[in-house]
């Protein structure tokens, strides 16, 4: 065949056009070669080596579908998100929620009967922002934590106790302040992003109430900010840091005495300081506080646009509730993290002593999950106000005030919308 | 062969074919625009104005309520107002910037073309790419990053660049970034409006006494740019409302973003696309900054007379 000038084009214009037609659902390639339907699964991207493969193996070893992983880097809640919107979404997927509206919007299927006659044995802590009007959206999958790290030798040497009360980490941190070494790491904004609700749950108060009001209208909240504020005014905070609060390097590396992380970080500070350090909750305050840990859970969900719910509903239930080995693993082998699972958390060797063990006592004793009525509207108000307070000197009990007013709304709005 | 008039086919399709062939080039481009821009556009008005909780198929109309709350919104307000600020700012500054070196450049005999790419380069650099380099290796706010370090050598403090409000240095940051960035693009713009200025002009100038420099500047170069510079400060005023990429890699991280310094876009990405996903609240905040963007385009155009000398022209 003799190629002139329009053939070509016209392959090129063909070809063009198919490729612009191609389309990536992350159903391609991949697959565990299981003889049922095809189903994707989606994860969050871990920072821990081996945690791909491993979630790769576990969908290889599902024989009822053919499961195809799928691992994305980037910000991942805000793409389930869009995909949930999609038919092009994932089947099964990871998810640091769901939230209130992805419920409601009916964006993810319920499955309660799943964790049908083991759902005792699930974290109630972490289970709670997964349950709405008595049924369950979402299988938590492993525990994480947040908690302050610090530095014995640090301490010792500046004759400081570990403290116990917020009045005591603000001392501590001015104390430990020299001219290479800040006192305290709370993130390179002064901690408004990571503490959130931290500092009124160490002052005895919530975000949301058991029966759907403002937690905080009190006080004692506003006591609590100014002492964040403190720690910023006393310039006690490391700020600026190359990695953030939930990377342990600017901790091991000196740059601060104390740090407040997660308890994925453990395995790197103690491979990095062996015996020289030591976990804490986040010290109380006032007289009706009580230490504070903030904990939270991915979940494996269901979408709801998914043609293959039941197949779905049952690879999850394999995964995240009958093979229990593979939970083990996923918790405990490559990052650090407490098993969703009481009874494996109690089982876990590496969670027996030291500070792993602190920890798990202070998410058990002193956790706290972000409530589902705590909606991203006043996320951003609480966390746009405690900025103020933090960094620009804002009067707390007038940020405060405000954000009750706008918590109080959408609180009402999600009411109204879902009575 | 036939004398009649010609099929509808050979009709649309041209004599020689032109019709046929300028859609088969164009069309594609023509179909794209209208799928991946109009109706996105077009539907996301028709969103402001229903509640749209995760979902792009709303059912419950609400009206205007969308832009009333959105009006209401402290924070979407107080970005408004920032960035009207920070466009007082960066407008001018740019615009200053890359006259100048485009007027450097364009005195060069030697070695135009090598300082006319050095100045230019940076606008083929990413926003992102640009913004993680000044966060992390010149702007950190450890004793080790690039500033501190020359700071340290005469003695200062080190300064947390991005955290500190009170001076707010994160702006220090940002208007160094975003200079490098556009100056460049902008200088090129100028240099093609200088080098279309006729030398007999200066010739002209010179036979009647103008003395070089700023007389020749003010009454012979900045006249003859003035469609170049009316075209530039609009570029420029556009694209600092519409700001987002550097501000959002270097203010954000993986809890949010600090109230200050928070453009109108990262707002509205947190309230659409982030996981507060209401997008007719955020197709509602969409529209009203298109609308300001272009109020205060067309009063600019109209302010600066764009077009003017066309008509008299004509």
């Amino acid at each position: 065949m003799t190629i002139n000038r329009r053939t070509l084009l016209g392959s090129a214009a063909a070809l063009g056009l198919l490729t612009a037609c191609g389309s990536n659902t992350g159903r391609d390639g991949g697959g565990s070669g299981g003889k049922g339907p095809r189903l994707s699964h989606w994860y969050h991207q871990y920072g821990e080596a081996g945690t791909e493969q491993a979630v790769k193996r576990y969908a290889a070893a599902y024989r009822e579908a053919d499961v195809a992983v799928q691992w994305r880097p980037g910000n991942y809640d805000e793409q389930t998100a869009a995909a949930l919107l999609t038919k092009s979404g994932p089947d099964v997927f990871e998810v640091n929620g769901p939230s209130l509206d992805q419920i409601r919007g009916g964006q993810v299927v319920d499955v309660t009967d799943l964790l049908d006659g083991v759902k005792d044995d699930f974290n109630p802590v972490v289970l709670a922002p997964k349950t709405y009007d008595g049924r369950i959206w979402a299988v938590p999958q492993v525990v994480d934590m947040q908690l302050l790290y610090y530095r014995k030798s640090l301490l010792a040497d500046a004759g400081v106790e570990p403290p116990r009360t917020l009045d005591a980490l603000v001392d501590a941190a001015k104390e430990l302040t020299t001219k290479k070494t800040k006192g305290l790491f709370l993130g390179n904004d002064g901690g408004a992003g990571v503490l959130g609700g931290t500092p009124l749950y160490a002052a005895g108060l919530t975000l949301v109430t058991d029966d759907g009001k403002v937690g905080f209208d009190d006080p004692a909240a506003a006591r609590a900010l100014a002492k964040v504020r403190e720690l910023y005014k006393a310039k006690a905070l490391l700020l600026g840091a190359p990695s953030d609060w939930s990377d342990p390097s600017a901790f091991v590396q000196g740059l601060t005495a104390m740090q407040w992380s997660g308890l994925w970080a453990l395995p790197a500070v103690q491979k990095a300081l062996g015996d020289d350090f030591g976990v804490l909750a986040f010290p109380a305050d006032g007289p009706d506080g009580r230490p504070a840990v903030p904990v939270g859970a991915y979940g494996a969900a269901v979408s709801a646009r998914t043609r293959h719910k039941d197949a779905a509903k049952d690879y999850l239930k394999w995964l995240w509730v009958d093979k229990t080995a593979y939970q083990r693993d996923f918790a405990l082998s490559y990052g650090f993290h407490i098993p969703a699972r009481l009874s494996l958390a109690k089982k876990a060797d590496a969670l027996a002593e030291g500070p792993a063990a602190d920890a798990v006592r202070f998410s058990t004793e002193n956790g706290h999950a972000e409530p589902l009525l705590w909606t991203p509207a006043s996320r951003v108000a609480y966390q746009d106000a405690l900025s103020r307070v933090i960094k620009s000197g804002a009067n707390p009990e007038s940020e405060l005030r405000s954000v009750v007013r706008k918590v109080s709304a959408e609180l009402s709005r999600v009411r109204k919308k879902y009575a | 062969m036939s004398g009649g008039r010609p099929g509808l086919a050979r009709r649309l399709a041209g004599p020689q074919n032109r019709n046929l062939w300028f859609w088969v080039f164009v069309g594609p481009f023509v179909l794209g625009l209208f799928v991946f821009t109009y109706v996105p556009l077009g539907w996301s008005v028709y969103l402001s104005f229903f509640d749209a909780h995760n979902t792009v198929s709303p059912t419950e109309f609400v009206g205007l309520d969308n832009y009333t709350a959105m009006l209401r919104n402290d924070a979407f307000t107080d970005s408004l107002w920032t960035f009207a600020v920070f466009t007082a700012f960066i407008v001018p500054t740019t615009f200053v910037l890359s006259l100048s070196l485009a007027l450097m450049v364009n005195r060069l005999r030697r070695a135009q073309a090598f300082f006319r790419s050095v100045f230019f380069l940076p606008a083929a650099c990413s926003y992102v790419v640009a913004a993680l380099i000044w966060k992390m290796s010149i702007f950190n706010g450890v004793r080790f990053g690039l500033a501190n370090t020359v700071l340290g050598w005469f003695g200062a403090d080190q300064t947390a660049w991005l955290s500190t409000t009170d001076p707010p240095w994160y702006w220090l940051v940002i208007v160094t970034v975003r200079l490098w960035l556009q100056a460049g693009f902008y200088m090129v713009l100028f240099l093609a409006g200088l080098q279309r200025i006729s030398p007999t002009l200066y010739e002209a100038a010179a036979v009647d006494g103008a003395r070089p420099g700023w007389q020749v500047l003010r009454h012979i170069t900045l006249p003859q740019l003035r469609a170049t510079s009316v075209a530039v400060a609009l570029l420029l005023v556009i694209n600092a409302f519409q700001a987002f990429d550097e501000f959002y890699n270097l203010l954000s991280d993986a809890r949010g973003y600090p109230p200050y310094a928070r453009p109108p876009l990262v707002y509205l990405y947190y309230t659409a696309l982030g996981q507060g996903q209401n997008l007719g609240l955020g197709s509602a905040g969409a529209v009203l900054l298109a609308l300001i963007i272009a109020v205060v385009t067309v009063g600019q155009a109209r302010w600066f007379g764009l077009g003017r000398s066309d008509e008299k022209g004509a």
